[in-house]
């Protein structure tokens, strides 16, 4: 029993697919968290909370007898709605303040949201059928679930799509430019409160789709968003902000290396192996920036 | 300002004193009632199985009131009960237990949902000396803490899937079986655990994969690879009703083959609904099935309650409202044998119950479990596209055989 993953180096295998493909979807999530947080300094503590909201909306139609995989383009789009107006309420009320407020704010929101979709969809988990069936490699020793390569391939489109969306359209450069700095952007004639709206807007309906595509892929409840806050936080500490392949590739790593961690050391040490890779992180992080200070000094 | 803010203070709280002391001295049997009280999850995370407790709960107190009510001393008294929401927050339970019992002076408890908020409550209930009977915590270290107030209708939560162990290695001739488990880390499923480890110790049988999962399980992917590679004879998940649907998704779009699967939740996760065929052959504990044979005057039969309960709610009864019901016909029958409302007699009586409910037989052991009642074990079987829950042991309850292997996957349809 001793490293079974050694053993049977399928494993291996079936361990980098799993790990990759769901790594991917998470980094679709701290990108939308990476590009607020950039824009508007502020840490988005409702995160997963805007994600589950999205997947009920995919559920909601499969109830209704749509394919929940159109979530990925209904969700979207009521998600930039919702974002949109969750500017206009709060959000806009705590941009310009230091940090904590607005996490004090965004935990509200949270609360908020879990409780209005406990009192709408009811507090039993529930999944959406995708009926994508299996994809089976190396003589059936390695399964991947169709829903999972979907998932990925959704995610990889869409923020191939932002990407360029914000290279090239008006409303990107206006995003960037206010990122880089506010003040200047502003005085050039960009209406700052405008493009705030609509970063936030971007971020939700990136929640939306994520939403859509777990409903298919793991499962609902109105009290699990945190998980994907905590997750989609240490992506983008590690990667750092405005810096998409960043995002993507240490999305990918850490569910690599969760995926490796759960072999090695036991499901047990699985989210702890995270924590501690993410310390580790921090301390050489630290330990670098240190360094170069001196050389500069 | 500060003198008369201070008064003002004085004047509320020896005003609420007072009226909590009027209140507590009669509020446990008025105009011929039986005021029971209780915490209940009707918001957050537990709130659909705390509305099922609440409705086994009412149902149970309409039937036995318009039946005659409670005789004690030659009186016939009706059941009421008093609920408070406990938002599905331990804390907040503990807290609506103390004021039950000391402003609404109940002197008579029910049980919370979920054994993390028994818990809470339990000490609670055991400073004042306020007999619980409780049908909805089954976690074992409920019943080793020497609770005396404490009284538990349900199986205690170690007993879910031993039965499963005896009959895999029952059909593997009697020989040892190679076991494969994947638990959550809390309280109930790591109990469940337990009950595997004894079971595993006294049928000789080997555990080979042993992951306790995250509480923010949502991909057991890993272990499930595992289990591919190893070939296990049975697989064991308990993770609520989380992992009761994350398992199937994932077994059924992994492929993976096992012999033999066995949950808890998979009621409660409305397994058969949620993922129809994909959940075919899976074997799940019960604390109750409505086809079981235990009978009682009030509700006749498991399918008679199961007729009336959908007539009532619009829905069939899960086993959380069915074990809740029987909480008020134990509360019954021991006042009646107590014959008094002489809290410290109506415990005695309650320790010393043996009775028959359609739910099942009820007797408890010293910690306060129900000691007279064996789990059930059902397995999801489909005929087309609609799937049903078959009891199939223990033996003598069962109304169906027990289907294994599990045929493999590629030669399901």
């Amino acid at each position: 029993m001793d490293f079974l993953i050694f053993q049977v180096p399928m494993l291996m295998v079936q361990a980098s697919l799993d790990g990759i493909l769901l790594g991917i979807l998470f980094a679709l999530i701290a990108y939308g968290m990476a590009l607020q947080w950039g824009v508007m300094n502020i840490i988005n503590i409702a995160q997963g909370d805007l994600v589950i909201l999205g997947g009920y909306i995919a559920y909601t139609m499969y109830l209704a007898g749509i394919h929940p995989a159109w979530g990925v383009i209904v969700s979207p789009i009521i998600m930039y709605f919702v974002g949109w107006a969750l500017y206009k309420l709060v959000i806009n009320k705590v941009v310009d303040r230091d940090l904590f407020i607005s996490i004090l704010a965004t935990f509200g929101i949270a609360i908020v949201f879990q409780q209005l979709m406990n009192f709408i969809f009811g507090a039993d988990v529930v999944v959406a059928q995708s009926e994508y069936g299996t994809t089976m490699l190396f003589d059936n020793s390695v399964t991947l679930p169709n829903s999972k390569i979907f998932s990925a391939f959704v995610s990889l489109a869409y923020a191939v799509a932002l990407v360029i969306y914000m290279k090239k359209s008006k409303l990107g450069r206006a995003i960037r430019a206010t990122a880089q700095n506010a003040r200047a952007a502003k005085i050039l004639g960009v209406d700052t409160e405008k493009v705030y709206a609509a970063t936030f807007g971007i971020n939700a309906a990136l929640c939306g789709i994520a939403g859509a595509l777990i409903s298919i892929t793991l499962t609902l409840h109105p009290y699990v968003g945190l998980p994907y806050t905590v997750r989609s936080f240490m992506i983008v500490i590690v990667a750092g902000l405005g810096n998409l392949p960043a995002v993507a590739i240490s999305g990918m790593g850490l569910g690599l290396f969760e995926e490796f961690a759960d072999y090695i050391l036991g499901t047990e040490f699985r989210i702890g192996a995270v924590f501690m890779l993410l310390v580790f992180i921090l301390v050489y992080r630290r330990f670098k920036l240190s360094k170069k200070r001196e050389y500069l000094k | 300002m500060n003198k008369i803010a201070k008064l003002f203070i004085t004047f509320i709280s020896a005003v609420t004193l007072a009226l909590a002391s009027i209140t507590s001295s009669f509020a446990k049997v008025e105009d011929g009632m039986i005021v029971l009280g209780s915490a209940i999850s009707l918001t957050g995370k537990y709130s659909s199985n705390g509305v099922h407790t609440q409705n086994g709960y009412n149902m149970a107190v309409d039937r036995i009131n318009k039946m005659g009510g409670v005789k004690v001393g030659g009186k016939s008294y009706k059941f009421e009960i008093i609920y408070y929401d406990d938002e599905s927050n331990p804390k907040r339970a503990a807290q609506l237990a103390e004021r039950l019992i000391k402003q609404d002076g109940v002197h008579y408890m029910l049980g919370p949902y979920s054994s993390g908020l028994t818990k809470a409550i339990a000490p609670v209930t055991e400073k004042y000396k306020i007999p619980m009977v409780e049908a909805n915590g089954a976690s074992r270290s409920l019943f080793t803490k020497g609770y005396k107030y404490l009284f538990a209708v349900l199986s205690p939560a170690n007993q879910y899937l031993e039965v499963a162990i005896d009959l895999a290695v029952e059909k593997n001739g009697g020989k040892p079986v190679k076991i494969a488990q994947a638990f959550e880390q809390d309280a109930f499923s790591q109990d469940v655990r337990l009950g595997i480890l004894d079971a595993a110790k006294r049928t000789g049988s080997k555990i080979i994969i042993d992951d306790k999962l995250p509480k923010e399980l949502n991909d057991m992917a890993a272990t499930l690879a595992k289990v591919k590679a190893t070939k296990p004879d049975v697989l064991v998940v308990s993770g609520h009703t989380k992992g009761a649907l994350t398992a199937i998704r994932q077994i059924s779009e992994m492929k993976v083959d096992v012999p033999m699967l066995a949950m808890t939740h998979c009621d409660a996760a409305k397994l058969s609904k949620q993922h129809g065929k994909k959940s075919e052959y899976a074997l799940c504990a019960s604390q109750w099935h409505k086809n079981l044979s235990y009978k009682d005057k009030f509700f006749g039969s498991g399918k008679k309650y199961d007729k009336d309960f959908k007539k009532e709610f619009g829905y069939a009864p899960p086993y959380q409202s069915a074990e809740s019901s029987a909480a008020l016909l134990v509360f019954k029958d021991a006042f009646e044998r107590a014959d008094s409302f002489d809290r410290d007699k109506v415990r005695d009586a309650l320790k010393a119950t043996e009775m028959q409910t359609f739910y099942g037989n009820i007797k408890f052991g010293p910690g306060g479990q129900n000691v007279a009642k064996p789990m059930i074990l059902f397995q999801v079987r489909c005929k087309g596209d609609t799937c049903e829950n078959k009891v199939v042991a223990p033996t003598k309850w069962a109304s169906d055989k027990f289907f294994h292997p599990i045929p493999k996957w590629s030669e399901r349809g």
